[in-house]
Parts: C-alpha cells; structure tokens; sequence
C-alpha cells in the first residue's frame, strides 16, 4: 500500500508518540525509520530519565523505548525500517529509498493526508589540527560504540564538552572501563546538569571550564591532547597548555536540527541559537506553515527526550483531530494538558530560554 | 554549592539516620518525591521545585537513593557503632563490591578519604540496575564520603 493518512518520518522518541497517539484514534500510520531498529537516540540512553514520574521519569531510556515500541505494535503502526526519507515532494508524496548500504537501489514514493517530520538532530563538530585523526569522533558516535554495540573506542578519554551529553557519556564510558582524563568546556562554567557533573566529580575526573583544545597529536592515531585556558575572548592564553595522553577524543559540542527534509517542502524557518540553529516555525498543534506537515521533537529545536515524546503526542493528536478521528473537545483537553506538562518541563533555569524561544517559534506562525 | 552542603548537614533528626538530598539546582525531576513511601520528599509544583526533605518523616530507608536519576541522593547515619557512621551511595559500576569487602572511600571530588567496610549491597528489581552500597567509615568522615573507588577488574 502506498498511500497513509498519516506517515511519521523518523521513529525516536517524538515520532513514536505521534504514530501511537495517532494509530491510537484509528488512524492508518505508517512509520519510516533509517535505522535497522526503531526508538532513535533512546537505545542509547542506558542511564535513568529526569523529568515528571506520571511520564517515564526515573526509566532508563533503553526500556523506554522498548515500552514505546511495543506499545506502537499494539496499536496498528507499520514501521519500515532500513528506509531514508530521501525526499518530499508537492502534494505531501515522500520519497522512499531501502537501505543505507546502497544494495537496494530501489526507490519508493509513498502518499500521505499528513506527515510528521520528528527527523532528529545531528551532532556539531569542532575544528582543530589533528581533528581527522583516528579516535577523533563524536560523543553520539562513543555512546553508540559503548552502549548499542558494546566496544570500547578507548580506554584513556579526552571529552570535549560539558553539555549534559558529555557530562552522561562521560560517566557511560567509566561505566564500560575506560579512564576520563577530563572534561574540557570552552564557557567558565559547565553547560550540563550539576547532578551530572557531581556523578563524574565523584569518580575523579576533573572538569576544566575556560579551556579549549589546541591541538590532537599523533602518528598513526590520536595519542595525545593539548588544551589550553581561553580568555573572555576565546583567545588561548598562553603558557597554559595541558597535555593528555589519551587514545580517543570525544566531542560533546551541541546539536542542530536535522531540517533537510522541512526545507525540502518549503516550510517556513526561523533561526533561534537556543534551539541549535534553523527551527521550523509551527502552530500549536506542531503543524508547519505547509499544511499538513507537522514536525515534533529536535527537529523543532534541540532539547531532550522527555519534551520531544509530549510534543510528538501533540503531533499525533493534532494529526488525528484534523482527520476527524478525534472529537474536537477531547482533543483541545487533551492538547492543553500536554502543553501544560510541556510548560512545567521548560521551567527553571535550564528550560526558561527554551520555554520563551520555543513560544517565539509559534508567535512568528 | 559549598555553602548548600553545608545548610544541608546542619539540619539532623532525632534519629541519626536520614537522607541527604544533594540536587541543588532547578530542574525538571520529580521522582524521588514519588519514591518515599513516607512522604518525606516533598517537590510540589512545578516540577523544578528543588526537593525538600521532612526529617521527622524520614527513616533513612534508602528507597530514594537508586530511584534518583542524579544519583544524587544519600542516606547517612551518624552512630552506626560507638565508633562508625555509615554511607549509603548509588553504585552502577562492575563488580560490584561484596559484603564484608574493604574500600577506598573517595569525597565529592574523588580524592581519597579514608578506609570503608562494605556492610550492606542491596540491588533489588525496583531499583532497577542502581545497586545501593553501604559503608561503614569512622563517624567525622560521614559528611565527606560519597563514592568508593571502582574496584580493579
């Protein structure tokens, strides 16, 4: 069958949740996902969610999406796996392609009423000599190794990075036997959680705020690490150059918004750095300025799992609603608890800058 | 930081034994308030609500301790013998030490403190791969342990 009501693009957290909340109220989803296994980032996530106990918190993100996945099964949704959204095209007609190993030269073109786009992030990378060297990769691509595929990329670590994705993977590659040397981060404080932090303090590993690296050295790989202080102008200081011996150097520095396929259809975007960069502009009900596409999770602005399942929920809700599925009353109930949850998950310190950008994004609407 | 540690061992119940809750910034989190059965934990609303613990309420029991994301929660008793306190701390590290075991104890800085005896591991399904270990240190230690060495493998 090539024509849905509804396909979801991407199947992490967000898009989970807007394929079950939609497939829920009967409508016929399917859900593509690149990878050979649905769930995104949360099969990598194996320590346990922050975040509302009435949703998930206090699970490990592995068991979440196991839950999520089943709970998917349960209620009608057709996941094709292997497959990349390689296009849309007018008329809400997505582009298919099987594989990522380039066997399968075959290209499908699927019909949708809706689409969600829940395509994610990707990781931001930091330029420095010696960057291309072996053992220079991602903190993504270190806690894929560690905790999908169970290999070590290292024993002795240099993290670049004290978001909470360096403070978590940090304390992840402990867990799997490697050594942290440090934690560098270029801003005078450290960017994640202090909960987070205090975890890898505890265990020794220090954390260097103000520092940046100057260099990776090596022969044939990385085998050593120079960092450096930097002043309030992110010049290095001088004479203030550490060397570690470290055999992988993993960099934690941020994401942004995997937005190819909403530029593809001419969604209207917004550029907001506290999300990570270009943000479609979207409605309450997460649907973009081309109607019928919606989009929910990082892809909307980079924030965590918890925000990206209530937003996916909206999606699906709104998806459901507009196919007349969903009683319009139930569903504006339904949406403004959902909001409310999202309101309480952006408060604080830490969610204020999120909560006032992300209201920006549906102002411009 | 130094100075909510500080607030935070100055306050002690009756009992000598209770949970020391370091989680001293704002964020979204709420389990450990769902975690006591005695309603000791309070966060209230909204969720960023930094937790707060009613000491005539807690028994030290310890549920709170794995069911914290941050691991950040504690439980310390300050006359586990004449001589010795006890720590009880997440530890999500292989192996995990036995009962019985002697350890090194590290402060909140990894630095070394002093010499531990592993008196209690409990790891039950509810804690869900968040073992809890308790040491018992010499009573002046008890403000300042708060992780072990990762034994060698």
């Amino acid at each position: 069958m090539n024509r849905w009501e509804l396909i979801v693009i991407g199947s992490g957290p967000s898009g989970l949740t807007a394929a079950i909340e939609a497939a829920k109220n009967k409508v016929k989803v399917l859900l593509i996902d690149e990878n050979i296994k649905a769930g995104g980032q949360l099969f990598k996530q194996i320590h346990k969610f922050f975040g509302s106990s009435a949703h998930y918190s206090g699970i490990r993100g592995i068991n979440i999406g196991e839950n999520l996945i089943k709970k998917a099964e349960e209620v009608g949704v057709k996941v094709l796996l292997n497959r990349i959204a390689i296009g849309l095209f007018k008329g809400k007609k997505v582009v298919v392609k099987q594989g990522l190993d380039n066997k399968g030269k075959n290209i499908d073109i699927f019909e949708a009423d809706k689409i969600v786009i829940a395509s994610g992030a990707s990781e931001n990378a930091i330029y420095f000599p010696g960057w291309t060297l072996p053992g220079i990769m991602s903190a993504g691509a270190v806690q894929t190794m560690i905790n999908v595929h169970r290999v070590l990329p290292g024993k002795k670590i240099l993290m670049i990075g004290s978001g909470n994705v360096g403070l978590i993977v940090s304390y992840q590659l402990i867990q799997a036997g490697a050594e942290v040397k440090a934690v560098i981060e270029a801003l005078p404080k450290i960017g994640g959680y202090e909960v987070h932090a205090d975890k890898i303090k505890r265990l020794g590993v220090p954390i260097y705020t103000s520092h940046t690296i100057v260099e990776a050295k090596g022969n044939l790989e990385v085998e050593e690490a120079v960092i450096a202080k930097v002043d309030k102008n992110w010049q290095t200081i001088p004479n203030t150059e550490r060397i570690f011996k470290v055999d992988t150097i993993s960099i934690a520095a941020g994401l942004k918004p995997l937005i190819k396929l909403v530029r593809m259809a001419d969604c209207k975007c917004i550029y907001i750095p506290e999300l990570g960069g270009w943000v479609p502009i979207h409605n309450k009900n997460m649907e973009t300025t081309y109607s019928g596409i919606y989009v929910a999770g990082d892809v909307t602005g980079v924030e965590e799992a918890n925000t990206a399942l209530e937003e996916g929920r909206l999606a699906g809700i709104a998806v459901a609603e507009s196919l007349g599925y969903l009683d319009k009353k139930i569903a504006c109930n339904i949406k403004t608890e959902i909001w409310e949850r999202l309101k309480d998950l952006r408060s604080g310190p830490f969610g204020e800058n999120r909560f006032k950008a992300k209201n920006k994004i549906i102002r411009e609407y | 930081m130094e100075k909510n540690i500080r607030k935070n061992h100055e306050q002690k119940n009756h009992k000598n034994i209770r949970a020391i809750i370091e989680c001293y910034e704002e964020i979204p989190c709420d389990p450990c308030e769902i975690a006591c059965k005695y309603g000791a934990i309070i966060i209230g609303k909204p969720i960023t609500n930094i937790p707060v613990l009613d000491m005539e309420k807690c028994t030290g029991c310890g549920l709170c301790i794995a069911n914290c994301p941050g691991l950040a929660i504690f439980v310390v008793c300050e006359n586990y013998t004449d001589t010795l306190g006890t720590v009880s701390l997440p530890f999500e590290f292989l192996p995990l030490p036995k009962k019985g075991q002697r350890v090194k104890t590290l402060n909140r800085n990894g630095q070394y403190v002093c010499r531990g005896e592993v008196v209690k591991v409990i790891e039950t399904k509810s804690f869900d791969r968040t073992p809890v270990v308790t040491i018992a240190i010499p009573r002046n230690k008890v403000d300042e342990v708060r992780g072990i060495e990762i034994p060698k493998r």
